[in-house]
């Protein structure tokens, strides 16, 4: 074998060579190249002798005394930081959309029987927000099959850019509680579950770097693939479209609940 | 890495529950992670600025950091290692700006971060101080202390993620904002780097002594 390079030497020490052997053999007959590994290794002996100060034991209560004047008393809670300039426009749609489900259903014709108001005011406010539910999954879906498809370079260097997936997905997150949280309180639990898992994976996005490198764009894709989410968000998608176009009658007349109800039991079921 | 202590201590509550109530609004909980952890924090941030004032700000903005950007933990790793990556990217950025400040005071500039000369090592040797000068194993630190600070703000992050702290070059290559093989380079060329500013004091068997001592 020749003399290894400085390089393979320092990953030889480092463990991070495939043929050990060979080089170890090497180096057990050439002085050499044994003199040159111990200069490497009298480096990292040397690194070890620069002690660092003790900070002192009471250093953590330091910093906390430090900083505790600094951090706003209490946490925002998740809706406060919907408040932010840059999120009020796509929770202003979202809110929007749920402000008109729920005036929708107020204003709607005025039935005699009050069991008959109460159930067409419900579906009036589930045809709204099926709407607005069907065009967040839209929305998401489109995130991440653009993610999913970019051929993106895995074998190089060069860092990726997904800022604009980033700030997208971002936005969509703050929709996505807001529609996750109405779907719980409607007991559509279908519905509720795809959005948990789609907030996932538009967390792990949004607070991704905007650019990464392809080793990190890889484990993003496959992430997506994993959870099997766009399917599910095409699924749900779709039966949220049919319902819409009231081309799939939910179930109806079922005892002990209005139309609303049956639907969520209906997807839930689906 | 990994001196983080996850588990219940004495009278203390799991890094995990000291999350979950600060985001509930319990900020005293912080506490618990800021004393718990500033002492991991300012060993990396004093290996990474060289000096204890910039260390101790590194350590108070990572946690300033930690607290604002709780809500992203997303509970996978541990709070440690967490905190951890905010100390290095902050210190980092810190090193860089610094190193452009004194490029810019400086006229004769040093080569910009990543770019080799015909002699990558020649600038270290040169800023050495004569064998002569050197005695006893303080100075051997002090000199490689020196020499941390000849290299590039990628090439000290790299060393010591790597060397003390025993991060992957995954982890590394994320804090860098770089691939894993840049990253390996930038590895091995902070160990070349330090090889050659040790050198002089390297005598055959390995060992480094300063001028005049006995190792």
């Amino acid at each position: 074998m020749k003399h290894p390079s400085e390089e393979e030497l320092f990953a030889y020490r480092e463990g991070e060579m495939k043929d050990r052997g060979a080089l170890a053999a090497h180096l057990a007959g050439c002085a050499e190249c044994s003199a040159q590994l111990e200069k490497l290794e009298a480096v990292f002996a040397a690194l070890d002798g620069i002690a660092v100060p003790d900070p002192g034991q009471d250093y953590g209560a330091r910093v906390w005394r430090q900083i505790a004047e600094r951090l706003p008393q209490k946490r925002q809670n998740w809706w406060a930081s919907l408040l932010q300039p840059q999120r009020l426009l796509a929770v202003g749609c979202a809110a929007a959309l749920l402000l008109a489900a729920f005036w929708a259903g107020r204003v709607t014709k005025k039935p005699n029987a009050p069991a008959e108001a109460a159930a067409d005011a419900g579906q009036v406010r589930e045809r709204v927000l099926v709407v607005a539910v069907g065009e967040h999954l839209g929305k998401s879906e489109m995130v991440l099959v653009e993610l999913s498809n970019r051929n993106a370079d895995t074998q190089g260097n060069k860092l990726i850019n997904i800022s604009s997936e980033q700030r997208r997905a971002e936005n969509l997150l703050e929709e996505n509680r807001l529609y996750r949280q109405t779907a719980l309180e409607g007991g559509d639990n279908a519905i509720a579950s795809t959005l948990n898992e789609l907030e996932r994976v538009l967390l792990d996005v949004a607070n991704s770097p905007a650019e990464i490198t392809p080793a990190q764009f890889a484990s993003i894709q496959k992430r997506i693939a994993a959870q099997g989410i766009l399917l599910k968000v095409r699924v749900v998608r779709q039966g949220l479209r049919d319902e819409a176009t009231g081309r799939k009658q939910p179930l109806e007349g079922q005892p002990g609940g209005t139309k609303s109800d049956s639907n969520a039991k209906a997807r839930n079921k689906a | 890495m990994r001196e983080a202590n996850e588990t219940l201590e004495a009278g203390g509550i799991s890094d995990a529950l000291a999350v979950e109530r600060t985001l509930a609004g319990e900020r005293e909980a912080y506490r618990v992670l800021v004393e718990r952890h500033s002492h991991y924090v300012y060993r990396l941030a004093y290996r990474m600025t060289g000096n204890p004032h910039d260390a101790e700000e590194v350590v108070q903005e990572a946690f300033l950091r930690g607290y604002q950007k709780l809500r992203q933990f997303a509970g996978n790793a541990n709070f440690g290692t967490w905190v951890y990556r905010i100390a290095a990217n902050y210190a980092i950025d810190r090193l860089r700006q610094r190193k452009n400040e004194d490029a810019r005071r400086e006229t004769p500039s040093r080569p910009a971060e990543g770019e080799l000369g015909v002699d990558p090592l020649a600038q270290v040797r040169d800023a050495a101080p004569s064998p002569e000068r050197l005695a006893g194993s303080a100075q051997l630190a002090r000199r490689m202390q020196e020499a941390l600070q000849t290299l590039t703000p990628a090439e000290r992050t790299a060393i010591v993620m790597r060397h003390w702290d025993g991060c992957g070059i995954e982890e590394i290559a994320a804090v860098l904002k770089s691939s894993t093989s840049a990253t390996k380079n930038t590895v091995f060329r902070a160990v070349q780097k330090l090889r050659a500013a040790l050198s002089p004091f390297v005598h055959s068997g390995g060992t480094a002594r300063a001028a005049g001592t006995e190792s």
